[in-house]
């Protein structure tokens, strides 16, 4: 015979001052098997725990409701306390009267008899709640990063200082992402290459971390603890081992007028490249699509240019390696894949995107965006750091700097700030007045954001000292005439329209996400936002975890990030590894799906409709070790106890811990319905 | 629009922006100041109340500003504002709807050339169905239009062959002119607000 | 035979009348036949929705509630200003159920909004095959700057972006399958002073003369338009604004109707190029002879042009 006690929680004010608690506690009294019902200001304190604890020992209690706030608030308190006195924690349950009834009616009475009504359903759950014990499940303690930018750097770094393996997987030849590109950094203008590249080294050489550069994640199995993941290796056609990084190759490739991805389409590379003198790793890498050998194969032609094979004193180029497949089991992953920068081209890649046709469609060639004059701006740039427009290599004396383009634009499809333009081109504007002494700089902007340590100050000091001619209003339209590039805009401040010349305009154009994030975040079953940002699992107290247990988020990729930021964020999901690896198992609520060996036919609906893989296949065998029957078994660490298993079976021979369809249908019943 | 039927339900004079809002179904308050209409209007070198002025009055609600000014009239409903307005605010839109409210002469006055075109026109539509232009050209500077302009002009219009001497009524114009009557109500209406 | 409605409008039938006369010349070419809207009204231009947003939207929809009692699909309107009201009156009578029931009550008609509203680019742009191939008189070495103006192609909302707002190309394409040089140039989209021609013309001096300088710049031997208010701003005001010294020149405005029939061989009486202000004389010169022989020479271009004096 069940022997419940019954706590009612007044929760201060906020269940007292709706419901007579004292009203619900007497009138669980008569509820068959209730042997001891109480109310109390605050059940949760340390005085009402132990009010609990006591009741079970002296009263011998094989089952606690305790009627009060939302499971999510306290279950834990309270199951714990339940632990504490030699119950079985899942005895003990939650009777929401709070955000269920005292929150939300104002009729005393009624209340009261709602409340009654609501810890009388789960009496009579916990009639038939059974002792049931936490989940233990094996954690892989290694960490997969992808993703080699400074937020992927960072994570690894840390997980891997903090004594765990890494993967770190990089899409492109070399690790560094966006910030290798960068000429200076705001706020300290210190020398971005400076700051990186040693980080870069740190990573190749670190003895826990194996890099996988040049390398996409294709697929990904498994939970928290339990990944298994597949990387492809793309062929470099050039082995890694042989190559000693000496750079003749590169020197004898005759196809030299490539567009450098790393200059942003200003400079020029060959066929068989590294893409900057300080990439990691130090391996020349073969463009297939570029490469004269590879374009004749793909007409079926004979090979004809082996210049870089015969070039290389190693015998590393093979031009026949294959992209390879490699499994790695991980415990948890950090997605920091980064951003792109919006292309205002005619052509977008998403239908919800248009182009900006008003300022050219970036037909004008001295029209250039924030990333390329990073490299116009860098000394290890195409021109070598002298400011240079692309039509015609002058000196650009007016330059016109045009703020949110792309962002806060909801009609571009792009509503939100990008945060780092404000800060951006302050400090283009100081690099190209530290650059063309007599030049002007001028920057069309809407708002001026400047909310981080040392921003507002930094962004000052560009119209206070550095002499940028700062105006507030958008432009409406550019076009080229002879060489100039023609300006329609206006000064919001001084009310009058404003048509300038310039020599260059360099536009601040919106942070997206990478290409393919969606295909990536659906492998890793993470979800995203409209523009493809991944989402964090709480916007304020989880912002680097994703909805996914076991998968953690850093930089850009999550939403438009500086480096302080993109770093603090790696360094957070780092912690967060750490701390799932600080155990050898994770416990987990056992509130999960069960199969009924003895009755599961094997029709593996369930399997269809799982959305978390869970559901596997288990043969049944007989004592000579034969299969007779193959069943299904729901992997605990998989499932999330959503119930769609349960209510899919056909023969009923699925339940899950905790919410069987006894205990639902005993709630139900309690009512009288 | 939204719909002309409803009634306020609060005592107080209707905030200008509500009015904007319940006439265009817009949101003037999504107006954020950039100015990107202004710097593309064709008029703005002509006018001191360009569309960005325009938005933010109606937003703070002084339509005595609003009357001051000549922005509203010299509009060319280009709707280059619209067009490449980032945040979706429909400037022309917007002054459609000012000069609607303003268009009874109540709360402020078109300038004279215009609004005599204006009233040609559409008296020309009411009275035919069509535009007689002789008619337009007549009526307007007899209306307030310059009496001598484009006198010289004419003849040569004519030579060409351009312009109609006897207007053409439609045969539905019992419907064009309840057309005008029902709008002309519903103006009223919104005049009594 | 493709049938498409045909909503005229005042100008066409008026200041404009070559547009019509030259729309109805190709058409024929064009395998197309114009359906007249049946008593068609004026759509109310700019002078209605400046004053009353119901009759800016009402006006034109008793010509669409007409078109739809005729069985038409959809409807061009030539005229740039007529379609831009037409377009917009469709577009907002669908996003607005309690405007589309003031309206029925109005016309008292039971009018279901069904007929598409069609651009002269619209129409001729899925034409260009055959523009092409009856091109008989390809205009080889005309240079000419096509000007789009405010209303053709935006907003995109209301034109359901046939072509880019921004960054338009089909009228291009059209003077390109008449033999036609399109020159690249940058006022294309700009306005050119609209409905003001009378009430305001010193404004509309400015803004016309700074297209036409434009256009001159890029090394045009005509405009083209597609707008009887252009037209009328860029040819008739050009004397205007050569009295008041904004321009110098002359510069040939002529409606993309007329390109495309001159392209076809037409005769240019028919095409209405004698009613121009600014003389065509230069670009039927420029296109004499060019064509395989359909017969429009020299001698009929300048007679043309001599009647008109």
């Amino acid at each position: 015979m069940a022997r419940i006690g019954v706590f009612v929680c007044h929760c201060g004010e906020n269940i007292g001052r709706t419901v007579d608690c004292h009203a619900v506690a007497e009138g669980c009294k008569d509820v068959p098997g209730v042997v001891h019902s109480v109310d109390y200001k605050y059940m949760c304190s340390d005085p009402g725990q132990q009010m609990v604890k006591k009741a079970i020992e002296e009263k011998g209690l094989t089952g606690v409701v305790v009627a009060a706030c939302s499971p999510h608030m306290h279950e834990k308190t309270f199951r714990r306390a339940a632990a504490g006195a030699g119950l079985n924690a899942f005895l003990c349950e939650m009777a929401n009267v709070r955000e269920h009834c005292s929150w939300i009616h104002e009729d005393r009475e009624k209340a009261t008899v709602k409340a009654i009504d609501i810890t009388r359903t789960i009496i009579e759950k916990v009639k038939h709640n059974v002792p049931l014990s936490t989940i233990r499940i094996p954690v892989t303690r290694r960490a997969l990063v992808i993703g080699g930018g400074i937020a992927g750097i960072q994570a690894a770094l840390d997980i891997a200082d903090g004594g765990r393996e890494v993967i770190l997987v990089e899409k492109g030849p070399s690790i560094g992402g966006h910030m290798s590109q960068l000429s200076e950094t705001f706020p300290t203008l210190d020398c971005s290459q400076c700051i990186l590249t040693p980080r870069m080294v740190e990573v190749y050489q670190h003895p826990r971390i194996k890099l996988y550069a040049y390398s996409e994640v294709e697929s990904v199995e498994g939970y928290i603890g339990n990944f298994k993941v597949t990387v492809r290796r793309k062929a470099r056609s050039v082995d890694e081992e042989k190559c000693n990084g000496c750079g003749a190759c590169t020197q004898v490739c005759p196809n030299k007028k490539i567009p450098s991805e790393f200059d942003c389409g200003l400079g020029k590379r060959t066929a068989i490249y590294v893409p900057f003198p300080q990439a990691v790793p130090n391996l020349p890498t073969v463009d297939r699509n570029k490469c004269l050998l590879f374009m004749n194969r793909a007409k079926g032609r004979p090979d004809t240019c082996k210049k870089c094979a015969e070039a290389c004193e190693k015998g590393a180029i093979d031009f026949d390696q294959q992209d390879r497949l490699i499994t790695e089991d991980v415990g948890a992953i950090v997605v920091a894949t980064g951003y792109q920068l919006y292309t205002i081209g005619k052509d977008q890649p998403k239908d919800n995107l248009k182009g900006y046709g008003e300022y050219g469609y970036g037909t004008i060639p001295d029209v250039i965006d924030g990333l390329q004059f990073e490299r116009l701006a860098s000394a290890s740039g195409p021109t070598s750091g002298k400011i240079l427009r692309p039509s015609d290599g002058k000196v650009p004396k007016r330059i016109v700097f045009l703020q949110c383009i792309g962002s806060r634009d909801p009609q571009k499809g792009m509503e939100y700030c990008s945060k780092i333009c404000c800060m951006y081109v302050a400090k283009h504007t100081m690099l190209y007045h530290h650059k063309v002494h007599d030049g002007v700089a001028t920057v069309f902007y809407m708002d001026i954001r400047a909310a981080g340590k040392g921003y507002e100050e930094f962004s000052r000091r560009a119209i206070e000292e550095e002499g940028a001619q700062y105006i507030r209003g958008r432009v409406s339209r550019m076009w080229r005439e002879g060489d100039v590039i023609k300006i329609l805009g206006f000064d919001t401040l001084e009310g009058e329209p404003i048509e300038m010349d310039a020599d260059m305009v360099v536009l601040a154009t919106a942070m997206r996400p990478q290409p393919g994030i969606d295909v990536l975040a659906q492998k890793l079953s993470v979800s995203y936002d409209q523009h493809g940002f991944i989402n964090e699992a709480h916007p304020k107290l989880r912002p680097v975890e994703t909805n996914t247990a076991g998968i953690y988020v850093a930089g850009a990729c999550q939403a438009p990030r500086d480096i302080p930021d993109a770093v603090a964020m790696a360094s957070a999901t780092a912690s967060k590894v750490l701390g799932l690896f600080a155990n050898e198992m994770l416990e987990r609520e056992p509130t999960v799906a069960r199969v009924d060996e003895g009755t599961c036919a094997g029709c593996f609906h369930c399997e269809r409709v799982c959305a978390y893989g869970a559901v596997e296949h288990k043969d049944i065998k007989d004592r000579a070790g034969n299969v007779v029957r193959v069943i299904a078994y729901v992997n605990p660490g998989v499932c999330q106890g959503c119930g769609t298993c349960e209510a899919t079976c056909p023969s009923k021979s699925v339940e899950l811990q905790g919410f069987t369809d006894e205990q639902i249908w005993s709630e139900i019943q309690a009512l009288g319905v | 629009m939204g719909s002309h039927e409803h009634s306020r339900n609060h005592s107080g004079p209707e905030p200008l922006a509500a009015r904007v809002q319940r006439m265009t179904g817009l949101n003037p308050a999504c107006c954020y100041q950039c100015g990107k209409c202004s710097a593309g209007c064709p008029m703005a070198a002509e006018t001191t109340l360009r569309p960005h002025d325009v938005m933010r009055l109606v937003a703070r609600d002084r339509l005595d500003k609003l009357a001051d000014a000549d922005g509203l009239w010299l509009c060319l409903t280009c709707e280059t504002c619209t067009s490449r307005c980032p945040n979706g605010c429909d400037p022309a839109r917007t002054m459609d709807a000012l000069r609607e409210i303003f268009a009874t002469g109540k709360d402020g006055k078109p300038p004279k050339a215009i609004s005599a075109f204006h009233k040609s026109f559409l008296a020309q539509v009411r009275a035919h169905g069509r535009l007689f232009e002789m008619g337009l050209i007549m009526s307007y500077k007899l209306g307030g239009g310059p009496m001598f302009a484009d006198v010289t002009t004419t003849p040569s219009v004519l030579a060409r062959g351009k312009l109609g001497l006897a207007p053409h009524n439609v045969k539905g114009l019992d419907e064009v002119r309840r057309i005008f009557d029902a709008c002309a109500a519903v103006a009223a209406e919104e005049e009594g607000r | 035979m493709t049938k498409i409605g045909y909503f005229p409008g005042c100008s066409l039938h008026g200041l404009s009348r070559e547009y019509e006369e030259s729309l109805k010349a190709i058409v024929a070419g064009l395998d197309t036949e114009l359906v007249e809207v049946d008593d068609w009204s004026c759509c109310g231009a700019s002078s209605a929705h400046g004053t009353s947003h119901l009759l800016a939207v009402t006006l034109p929809a008793r010509n669409l509630a007409i078109a739809e009692s005729q069985g038409l699909p959809e409807v061009l309107a030539p005229c740039a200003a007529c379609y831009a009201r037409l377009a917009s009156a469709r577009h907002e009578i669908e996003g607005d159920t309690d405007l589309a029931g003031h309206v029925n009550r109005i016309l008292v008609r039971d009018f279901k909004n069904t007929v598409k509203v069609r651009s002269i680019l619209e129409v001729l742009k899925g034409q260009v095959a055959t523009i092409k191939a009856k091109a008989t008189n390809p205009l080889k070495d005309l240079k000419v700057a096509c000007y789009y103006g405010c209303l053709l192609v935006r907003p995109v909302e209301v034109t359901g972006g046939y072509d880019d707002p921004e960054d338009p190309s089909s009228m291009e394409d059209i003077c390109k399958a008449a033999g036609a040089v399109p020159v690249k140039w940058n006022r294309r989209l700009d306005c050119c002073g609209g409905g003001m021609s009378m009430s305001r013309t010193g404004s509309v001096v400015r803004l016309s003369a700074a297209i036409l300088k434009d256009a001159k710049a890029a090394g045009a031997d005509a405009v083209v338009v597609a707008c009887p208010m252009c037209h009328s701003n860029l040819d008739f005001r050009q004397k205007a604004m050569q009295q008041r010294g904004a321009w110098e020149g002359d510069m040939p405005v002529l409606f993309l109707t007329q390109v495309v029939g001159l392209s076809m061989g037409i005769d240019p009486k028919t095409l209405g190029m004698g009613r121009h202000f600014v003389s065509t004389n230069s670009v039927m010169a420029r296109t004499a002879g060019t064509g395989s022989g359909a017969g429009t020479g020299t001698n009929k271009a300048t007679a043309v042009a001599g009647e008109v004096g």
